[in-house]
């Protein structure tokens, strides 16, 4: 029985505030907005029974859905979203893979210190951090003002307000993800096996990509779900980063729940970014859970 | 020990400059006594002043704490029943679920959770404020602190927990004297890490927050959406220097404590 | 001329002879199943009072689970087990009188030497100054003073064994269950460790049960000692017993070294018979107490001990086979010799070096003798 209320306190909080939100989104995304508070009908009226209940699923409709597949501004947003999340992804892991790699080949005395270094940005404010990226990146800020009095460039660059500046800040925030589960993963790696690799006849090189690169696998793979996934619906760094044509769908999210006042709309697009990014999600549990079991 | 190829070392050096170049920059400019940012004119702390009279930014920095302390807490606690659940309970129709539902918050974008938890309280709470945000925050900090104390409790020796049973205590006394003390470092990690988590949120509290509970980083959105502000510099210079001390001071203790250890551990004649 | 190695040996304890004697802890009919795979298959032990009882057999074959399911962490599939004439099948841990030393040790690190000898006494919720004097004798029967107060990352290997110790005898159990405790320790450690253990078990008056993969250390410190294969007793019976008279090749071989050689058994008389193994060898005589029948495939077992090597034929013991030395080990104390016999046998013996030896009597290839009593060996049916 004690074991019953174990599992009964975190599985109802997280059926209660995290599936049942879901529900009542999916719910909105079937109604209509309309100039009331809450602003959306129909709303559930359980006290008119059976027949409230009836008619309460007669008025929803998939109205919403069919608006977001008319206008060309949504499924562009879920496009280029994806593309962006796919491209900062791979970004991250060619940066990120470099600094795994040299920190898993530190020496022992270093290491700790070098995770102190790569984990300390993670706990410093990820809002200031993009912040100051605005300030590098402007048409006076200090890249330009670099380049241009080492003599590289005459005119500055516009980086700022460009999808190069969403990807930049992509990249620079998301890197303690890609990092730790690729240097976790690198760091169990058996040096004995890189020498039998060498010893068998490998070059360095060839012995990094037959033998390192592989056994890194689960760390790949981990990082490059926790970086894709929440970045397909990232906002915050497309809007100080971005530019208009920067085309993501955490903005039109966001603009059509606060600017437009729309919750219904705006549920629905929730729904369609949830139902794209139900596979990936349900594969980075899976990976999880193998993990997991495979050090358990 | 084995030596850095110039491989490691240029990829190291140039990833931690990425890394720390604009915090660095941030702090550096905070002195700045020029209005524009970007353009040094003389050493000066008079943005520094000026943030500490600024009355919104020290109220919402105030509700920001407030808000970090009661949901860090709140997630450690179901955190770590959740983390039990998962490596405890073996199976139970209904574990892949919350297997799914403990880690999911892991990966989902922050407007999702937050329109869904708006959407949720909205019809129960005739107001929105600290508590919904608090809410909100303990909802999805709670799996990290789960990750953080279930990869401990893999680890935890069961052996320990059979010799209490054996000396003559109850499952629930076992663990209270036993397990909990012992794998309390992982819940003050999960705690910081939520309060950072909380202390960090943007997305998720503009959803959720109501009249009177507006955070800090909402304060800060609305400040950098114009434009960069020598303001937010100081501030960011001080959120900085906060937990800069914090993680060297944490990272020397935990070093030292380990160094202790060993020695007391050679200590001990055989 | 009869020996009296088949009688039951008479030490001053020996409660299972007595029929009187009612056992402290009974296995009756007990199965432990774990999905498929039966640890546990059907079985039935006493263990009485006192006793220093060993659970021994290689790793699989069931000793832990048997051992853990007296402690409470398993229950039986079926069967019964009793504690002081109750049954504990259904008592939790926390609630028996029994007390376990883990292999691991399973030292409480948070804990201080005292606290975790004291931890125990506590739950009982026993007054301060109750706890406080058990705890200080349980140091003091430990050799321990030194170190109540650190902590057990801050003593060694052997002194954490000793804590361990300590805080599984403080609540003065009835039973206390022994899970490998000797295994961490280094040889000449360990040797000094059994004879603690053997101390302390006399002084406390408490049945112990230890298990156990060596069986030296179950010879050693044990009165009886139960050998376990696959779930099963296959021999129950004190050290001596299990050693001069195995009763299966199973036991005999899991005990020290063996000499295992396999013939036709003839009866010559009612106690008596004949192994015939090699047509080029004679039949081996020897003394036979069990109903064995005539044709009867039959292992002989001698161990390497009773058998001598001599240079010529020797007349005072009635079996003698030829052969050549393979091999010679020196072991200091001890001289063993691998010979081959004119039938193809390979044969052990363990003969001391009661001289010193500037020239050894015999050395490889040679052409010797060896020779044993008629009373050396056992003959084993199964």
């Amino acid at each position: 029985m004690r074991r019953f209320a174990l599992i009964a306190v975190p599985y109802l909080w997280l059926l209660a505030l995290f599936l049942v939100p879901f529900v009542i989104v999916l719910k909105i995304s079937l109604s209509d907005t309309a100039l009331a508070i809450p602003p959306y009908v129909p709303t559930l009226d359980l006290s008119e029974g059976w027949d409230g209940l009836r008619a309460f699923f007669a008025e929803l409709d998939f109205e919403n859905f069919v608006f977001l597949s008319e206008d060309d501004l949504y499924w562009k947003a879920y496009l280029s979203s994806l593309r962006i999340a796919l491209v900062s992804t791979i970004l991250a892991l060619i940066v990120g893979y470099p600094i795994a790699y040299g920190m898993s080949r530190a020496p022992d005395e270093w290491r700790p210190t070098l995770l102190m270094l790569v984990i300390l940005p993670f706990w410093t404010s990820f809002l200031i951090r993009v912040y100051a990226w605005k300030a590098i990146l402007a048409q006076e800020g200090f890249l330009n003002q670099f380049l241009m009095s080492v003599g590289v460039i005459a005119d500055p660059l516009t980086i700022l307000n460009t999808n190069t500046a969403v990807y930049i800040g992509i990249v620079y925030t998301y890197l303690p993800f890609m990092v730790l589960p690729l240097y976790s993963a690198l760091e169990r790696l058996d040096g004995s096996l890189l020498e039998a690799a060498e010893d068998l006849g490998c070059s360095r090189f060839s012995a990094f990509w037959l033998v390192t690169l592989p056994l890194s696998r689960p760390g790949i793979i981990a990082g490059s779900f926790l970086v894709f996934i929440p970045v397909v619906g990232e906002y915050v760094i497309p809007a100080l980063l971005g530019g208009s044509d920067t085309l993501m769908i955490g903005k039109v999210l966001w603009d059509e729940f606060f600017a437009n006042r729309d919750w219904p709309v705006a549920s629905a697009v929730a729904i369609i970014l949830l139902a794209i990014l139900i596979i990936p999600i349900v594969l980075f549990l899976r990976n999880e859970e193998k993990q997991r079991e495979a050090e358990g | 020990m084995r030596r850095l190829s110039w491989f490691n070392t240029t990829s190291l050096t140039f990833g931690f400059a990425f890394l720390y170049l604009p915090m660095v920059l941030l702090v550096v400019y905070s002195f700045n006594s020029n209005k524009l940012v970007t353009v040094w004119a003389g050493f000066s702390t008079q943005w520094y002043g000026e943030l500490f009279r600024n009355e919104l930014m020290l109220d919402a920095a105030w509700v920001t704490l407030q808000v970090a302390f009661l949901s860090s807490t709140l997630a450690t606690v179901l955190g770590t029943l959740a983390a039990l659940v998962l490596v405890r309970a073996g199976r139970f129709p209904g574990r892949t679920l919350f297997g799914g539902m403990a880690y999911a918050p892991l990966v989902m974008p922050d407007v999702i959770l937050g329109l869904s938890l708006f959407l949720l309280f909205k019809p129960v709470f005739s107001q929105m404020g600290i508590h919904s945000i608090v809410l909100a925050h303990a909802t999805f900090s709670m799996c990290y602190v789960a990750v953080v104390v279930s990869s401990r409790l893999v680890t935890f020796d069961r052996s320990l927990e059979e010799a209490a049973l054996d000396l003559g205590c109850t499952p629930l006394e076992a663990f209270r004297l036993v397990t909990l003390p012992i794998i309390a470092p992982a819940l003050i990690s999960g705690w910081l890490l939520s309060f950072t988590l909380s202390l960090d949120d943007l997305v998720i509290a503009t959803f959720t927050t109501g009249p009177g509970a507006t955070t800090l980083p909402m304060r800060i959105w609305s400040a950098v959406r114009l434009g960069v502000s020598p303001e937010i510099n100081a501030l960011s210079s001080i959120l900085i220097g906060i937990v800069t001390v914090g993680v060297i001071s944490t990272s020397l203790m935990s070093k030292r404590a380990i160094l202790k250890r060993i020695r007391e551990e050679n200590r001990a004649e055989p | 001329m009869a020996d009296n190695t088949r009688k039951p040996s008479e030490t001053e304890f020996s409660p299972w002879i007595d029929p009187s004697a009612k056992p402290l802890i009974e296995f009756r009919n007990v199965t432990k199943k774990f999905g498929d795979f039966t640890a546990i298959d059907n079985l039935t032990l006493d263990i009485f009072e006192r006793e220093f009882f060993a659970l021994l057999g290689p790793s699989g074959c069931g000793k832990t689970t048997l051992m853990r399911m007296l402690a409470g962490f398993e229950r039986p599939t079926e069967g019964e087990i009793t504690l002081d004439g109750q049954s504990i099948v259904d008592v939790p841990p926390n609630l028996r009188p029994v007390n376990m030393m883990f292999q691991s040790y399973a030292l409480f690190p948070h804990l201080s030497v005292w606290d975790n000898i004291a931890f125990g006494l506590k739950r009982d919720k026993l007054e301060k100054d109750k706890i406080s004097a058990r705890v200080n004798e349980m140091l003091r029967l430990t050799r321990l003073e030194k170190f109540a107060r650190r902590k057990p990352h801050q003593i060694s290997g052997g002194q954490r064994q000793r804590v361990a110790l300590a805080r599984s005898l403080a609540k003065a159990p009835k039973l206390l269950l022994l899970d490998e405790p000797l295994g961490a320790l280094d040889r000449k450690l360990r040797e000094e460790t059994q004879f603690e253990l053997m101390d302390i078990q006399e002084k406390t008056g408490t049945t112990f049960v230890i298990v156990t993969h060596d069986q030296e250390e179950a010879m050693t410190v044990a009165s009886r000692i139960a050998v376990m294969d696959h779930g099963k007793v296959v021999q129950v019976d004190t050290p001596a017993q299990v050693y001069e008279v195995p009763n299966s090749v199973y036991v005999a071989d899991f005990i020290g070294d063996v000499n295992l050689i396999k013939g036709d058994f003839a009866r010559t008389g009612p106690e008596s018979g004949k192994i015939t193994y090699s047509n080029k060898e004679p039949a081996i005589s020897a003394e036979v107490f069990e109903d064995i029948s005539d044709g009867q495939s039959v292992t002989y077992a001698i161990r390497p001990e009773k058998i001598r090597v001599t240079a010529d034929k020797p007349d005072d013991r009635v079996n003698a086979a030829y052969g050549k030395i393979i091999d010679i080990g020196y072991l200091g104390n001890v001289s063993t010799y691998h010979v081959e016999l004119a039938g193809g046998q390979m044969v052990k013996v363990a003969m001391t070096n009661s001289t010193r030896v500037d020239r050894r009597d015999f050395t490889w290839d040679d052409d010797v003798w060896v020779s044993w009593r008629e009373s050396a060996g056992v003959v084993l049916t199964k």
